[in-house]
């Protein structure tokens, strides 16, 4: 049952073809007729998840287009990562888009909504199937469009629509080094599939190391990855589940997955590799810092997607390929619980600012819970998923000999249990700081969460040692068999570290602790500017990169027309002062043009003359 | 056997003779005569699509007769892989902006004439296969578009008309002497191309000449395509035409100078173009990064879109720079593409013109509320300009950008920059004139009109079905390409 896996991004395009074409009569039925589409994509994965473990594996449709000598097939890619993707995907998205519909309710662009969350589950489940790197690109492109259109879904604000534009030539920007790694692979290896990966990394040397960053600066766009991070927080415009499915768990993690999928690049020298892990690790520090101070409960929960992105690089850079998709899996569980809670929030009381809520818990007891569940998946308390993931990503680091890496994780583990608990504590509990009105979300809402909540908090166990690390199994990779030794005492750490950074923030914000005293807390006024301003980073690329850019721009257009075009008209004006200049020989008296033929005449004679004396 | 080429030519010629004969008050009769000509031009230029063998290398319909004895110069006529496509651009282009041509309200007459004349002029030179003819018809093109712009053109349309005359004329000329020595260099003189195509490869033209004679074509196409720095005709001439001649021109008038280089400059003088191909490069990479960073500046979405074509045609120039399969099937099919998504966008200008009389973007804001099936136009064809995958620019792109990195890595690293800048101000656009909230002055637009959707969904549904299957358009061309290639000494 191997072969339908083609049919699973179809269902969800189809649905789309319907919503955009028929959603004016469609009305409210646009929302079931995408969920049903999902679904059964779901249902399909579970086929090919059945067919593959019986022996099935990828498999080719035909040809697309022919590169000189090489086709380009419309291949499918079977095997443990994409198969894990294709459940987690087709899962987490019905689920989303069943909220959605409680969510969207009453929006007067309801269907088309519908239809590019469909759109956007077709091209996803089309990423993940792709066979090589050509068809990855054009699904690539594909979901940053879905991702665009729907980040300025509400295009009448004006933040949404420049928040749209940031996202998509940002990720454009990533894209772009994607794109020339793909040419360098091509004109060195004369293939771009995936299944030649492992063969081509032997022999090829240190050009498919340069081949392994371009494809990383890609994956670092698409994942939000410093300095490429700076689109994410602004694409919280868009309606809350977008969020959740696209802006945190499933396509910013297409920049992991491509790099897991492109792993025997990355191998073939530590060079790649550390960069992977470096730049991984800086994204998770600087993140997890800005989410310490922020107000937004979104941008908060954006922020530490940035952060948890850059945790699964930097468990993949550090030799960790089943440490990272792992944690790739399981954050897509708990973040997309938590954007769902959010929502879930903005949608009871209408605001973002978290300094504006507080006590909710005894008012919305569904999403309160599922909520507090996934604060704790995600910051790391044993036995929720988070925990078994990110100690997966310590024990790689460790073992594989990376102490300041390591370091920047442990730190990132306490960063997180910090600001996750600071958000809840804020939101929830504590008694209301302004006069909202908070209720229960319906039941197309509560239950995706309730459902969610359940798996982030066991879907931990596929990975752990009490199930002997079935899902690294699955996936493969090499270093499976060092890590499932169960590590006791990293496990006790990763524990005492959630467990301190939870106490922290339960001192300063619920019992109001100053744990500071006040002189260094001034001293300190410095950093939290700094921190709230997200380290002037904006500010640095519109001042340094961005308006000069529109300014060469102009000087450009200042020079087409003052001198590329000038010199034309120069030529022209040339030409007229010349005839202007030839003019008066046209007198119109007889006497002056008989004197100059005459002229004329006796020089022709001379010069004749001379001709013939001369033979 | 019918004499299909030749009817695609003299159609339009009749069609015009037609109208010409019409009585002065029965005008009005004019557009649906043109109508019916450039209709029935499309359903035959359709056929001939539909009777081409794909895998046929060589010229096919081909139609011979002597024209002037004296001189050998002969009524020869073909299509092949490199003209099929191009021919059934310019009917596609010629009967949509036909129909667009409704805004059109004075001298009907005299408009219609001239345009069927355009049209005749333009199939011609797709069509020519003898150097005298096809210069006839190169010249052919340049009368009715001067006027076409002069009378029917905006504030500005004398200069950008006589601008526009003099610059393709004083590259024409230049060409018109290539043509003379090329003629008297072979013996027996001839004017045929695909003759001296084979007395090339026999050595006809020693390689300085032919640097020479490559020269001298190639300024006159350079101007056409354009290549900068010969492009400042171009914004002028757009930004004054009406709407349809924009289409006209940019989805046709630009694809002579690429057809020119791939019918003569690169068969005929073989070493010739191999010795420019780094300038092609550079050229290339110019085009598409200065021309993204011009258009990046604008604030008339006119000029915008016209500097988006000089920015596009640099991947034209790329794809020949390549020397080989993937470029030169790159840049033919770049070609097609640019005219099918450039010339659905100069209508979204003209259908935008038409509402506000204004081109000017902050003019606008919020339209995606106000008029929805234009903002789905106006985005699916931005998208398209800006090469999103699963349509149809991004393979022409993606093949040019391919085929030059062989030989010139950092150049084509260079003009992915041009993609970046691109996606930028195509977005930007979009934000200024589709997102925001509504300007209070669009609050009166109407959405796209029937007619308007009948001109705009055909070029929709094309770069789509491309994009998705570009075997459809690649297997027309790849034949003739790969024999062009062998002359060039490059295998596959």
């Amino acid at each position: 049952m191997v072969n339908v896996a083609h049919l699973i991004p179809l269902f969800p395009f189809l649905a789309f073809l319907i919503n955009i074409a028929f959603g004016g009569k469609l009305k409210n039925a646009c929302g079931p007729v995408s969920v049903a589409a999902s679904a059964i994509s779901f249902v399909l994965a579970l086929f090919v998840y059945q067919g593959f473990r019986s022996g099935g594996g990828s498999y080719s449709l035909g040809t697309w287009l022919s590169l000189g000598d090489t086709p380009l097939n419309f291949g499918v890619m079977v095997d443990g990562l994409s198969i894990m993707m294709l459940l987690v995907v087709t899962f987490i998205g019905t689920l989303i888009q069943i909220y959605s519909i409680g969510y969207m309710q009453g929006d007067p662009r309801f269907s088309r909504y519908f239809a590019y969350i469909s759109l956007f589950m077709a091209s996803m489940l089309g990423l993940v199937i792709a066979d090589n790197f050509v068809m990855l690109y054009i699904f690539w492109e594909g979901v940053g469009l879905c991702s665009y259109l729907l980040i300025s879904f509400w295009f009448e604000k004006p933040a949404a629509a420049r928040a749209g534009l940031k996202a998509f030539v940002t990720t454009r920007i990533g894209d772009t080094g994607l794109f020339l790694g793909i040419l360098l692979l091509f004109f060195t290896t004369k293939t771009l599939s995936f299944h030649d990966l492992q063969q081509i990394s032997e022999g090829h040397g240190t050009v498919l190391a340069i081949v392994a960053v371009l494809v990383f600066i890609g994956a670092a766009g698409k994942s939000a990855q410093f300095p490429l991070h700076v689109w994410l927080p602004d694409a919280m415009e868009g309606p809350t589940p977008v969020s959740a499915l696209i802006h945190a768990a499933t396509m910013v993690a297409a920049g992991v997955y491509l790099v897991a999928r492109t792993y025997p690049l990355f191998l073939v020298d530590p060079f790649a590799l550390q960069t992977v892990a470096v730049i991984g690790g800086i994204s998770a520090l600087l993140a997890a810092s800005i989410a310490t101070v922020n107000n937004d409960i979104k941008r908060v929960l954006a922020y530490s997607t940035v952060s948890q992105l850059g945790l699964m690089m930097l468990g993949l850079g550090v030799g960790g390929y089943a440490a990272g998709t792992f944690h790739l899996m399981t954050h897509a569980f708990f973040k997309a619980l938590l954007f769902l809670c959010a929502g879930s929030v903005i949608h009871a009381v209408h605001t973002q600012d978290i300094w504006k809520m507080g006590g909710l818990f005894s008012k919305m007891r569904v999403t309160a819970t599922t909520f507090l569940i996934g604060t704790l998946a995600i910051a790391g308390v044993p036995p929720l998923a988070g925990f078994w993931s990110k100690d997966e990503i310590l024990s790689a680091a460790y073992q594989n000999g990376h102490t300041v890496l390591f370091g920047v994780a442990v730190l990132t583990s306490f960063l997180t249990a910090f600001y996750m608990s600071r958000l809840i504590f804020v939101v929830l509990f504590g008694k209301p700081r302004s006069n909202l009105h908070p209720h229960e979300s319906p039941a197309t809402m509560t239950v995706p969460l309730m459902i969610l909540a359940v798996f982030a908090a066991l879907v931990g166990f596929v990975g752990s040692p009490l199930a002997h690390h079935a899902f690294q199994g699955f996936v493969g990779g090499g270093e499976s068999s060092a890590a499932s030794q169960a590590n006791g005492g990293m496990m006790i750490l990763s524990t005492v570290i959630s467990l301190a950074g939870i106490g922290l923030a339960y001192l300063i914000y619920i019992l109001n602790v100053n744990v500071l005293p006040a002189g260094m807390l001034s001293r300190l006024n410095g950093l939290h500017q700094l921190l709230l301003n997200k380290y002037y980073i904006d500010e640095i690329y519109d001042a340094f990169l961005v308006q000069p850019f529109l300014g060469l721009c102009r000087i450009s257009y200042k020079i087409d027309l003052g001198v590329v075009d000038d010199l034309v008209n120069g030529v022209a004006r040339f030409v007229a002062a010349l005839s202007e200049f030839l003019r008066p020989m046209q007198t119109g008296l007889v006497q002056n043009y008989l004197l100059v033929q005459i002229v004329g005449l006796i020089i022709l004679i001379l010069t004749l003359g001379k001709l013939c004396f001369r033979y | 056997m019918f004499p299909v080429l030749s009817s695609l030519i003299f159609l339009p010629l009749l069609g015009a003779l037609a109208i010409l004969f019409l009585p002065r008050e029965r005008e009005d009769l004019s557009r649906p005569c043109a109508l019916i000509t450039t209709g029935t031009v499309l359903a035959v230029s359709a056929a001939l699509i539909f009777g081409f063998d794909r895998t046929a290398p060589g010229m096919q319909f081909a139609e011979r007769s002597l024209w002037i004895p004296q001189l050998n110069v002969w009524y020869f006529l073909g299509v092949d892989g490199i003209s099929i496509g191009l021919v059934f651009l310019t009917a596609l282009l010629g009967f949509l902006a036909c129909l667009a041509s409704n805004e059109i309200r004075d001298r009907l007459k005299e408009y219609y004439v001239l345009y069927l004349l355009l049209m005749a002029g333009m199939l011609g030179t797709f069509l020519a296969l003898d150097l005298v003819l096809f210069y006839v018809f190169w010249e052919v093109v340049l009368i009715p578009m001067y006027f076409l712009i002069g009378i029917w053109g905006g504030p500005r349309k004398e200069y950008a008309a006589i601008k526009f005359f003099l610059y393709t004329l004083a590259g024409s000329v230049v060409m018109l002497v290539g043509i003379l020595i090329a003629y008297f260099t072979t013996k027996p003189h001839t004017f045929n191309m695909l003759e001296l195509a084979a007395a090339a490869s026999n050595g006809a033209f020693d390689p300085q000449l032919q640097m020479w004679l490559f020269l001298a074509f190639y300024l006159a196409f350079a101007i056409k395509i354009p290549v900068f720095p010969f492009h400042t005709w171009l914004p002028d001439a757009h930004v004054e035409a009406p709407t349809p001649i924009s289409v006209l021109l940019a989805g046709v008038l630009l694809k002579m100078g690429g057809y020119g280089i791939f019918r003569i400059c690169l068969p005929i003088f073989p070493q010739g173009s191999a010795s420019f191909a780094t300038a092609f490069a550079v050229l290339g990479v110019i085009n598409i990064v200065y021309g993204a960073g011009v258009a990046m500046a604008q604030s008339d979405f006119k000029k915008m879109i016209a500097y988006s074509s000089v920015s596009h045609m640099g991947f034209v120039m790329l794809g020949f720079a390549s020397m080989n399969s993937i470029g030169f099937n790159g840049a033919l099919l770049e070609m097609f593409n640019h005219g099918i998504i450039t010339g659905a966008m100069f209508l979204l200008v003209g259908v935008l013109y038409k509402r506000a009389h204004t081109r000017e973007m902050d003019k606008f804001g919020g339209l995606s509320a106000q008029t929805p099936l234009y903002a789905f136009f106006l985005t699916i064809c931005s998208l398209a300009s800006l090469g999103l995958p699963g349509l149809s620019g991004f393979v022409g792109e993606f093949l040019s950008l391919m085929g030059a990195y062989q030989g010139f890595p950092v150049i084509t690293a260079l003009s992915l920059f041009g993609l970046i800048v691109t996606a930028g101000y195509f977005l930007f656009m979009i934000q200024r004139v589709l997102l925001g909230p509504l300007n209070p002055d669009c609050r009166y637009y109407k959405d796209v009109s029937p007619l308007e959707t009948l001109t705009l969904a055909p070029l929709v549904i094309i770069f789509v079905v491309v994009g998705f299957w570009p075997a459809l358009v690649l297997d027309l061309q790849k034949p003739t390409l790969g024999m062009l290639l062998s002359l060039l000494g490059v295998t596959s």
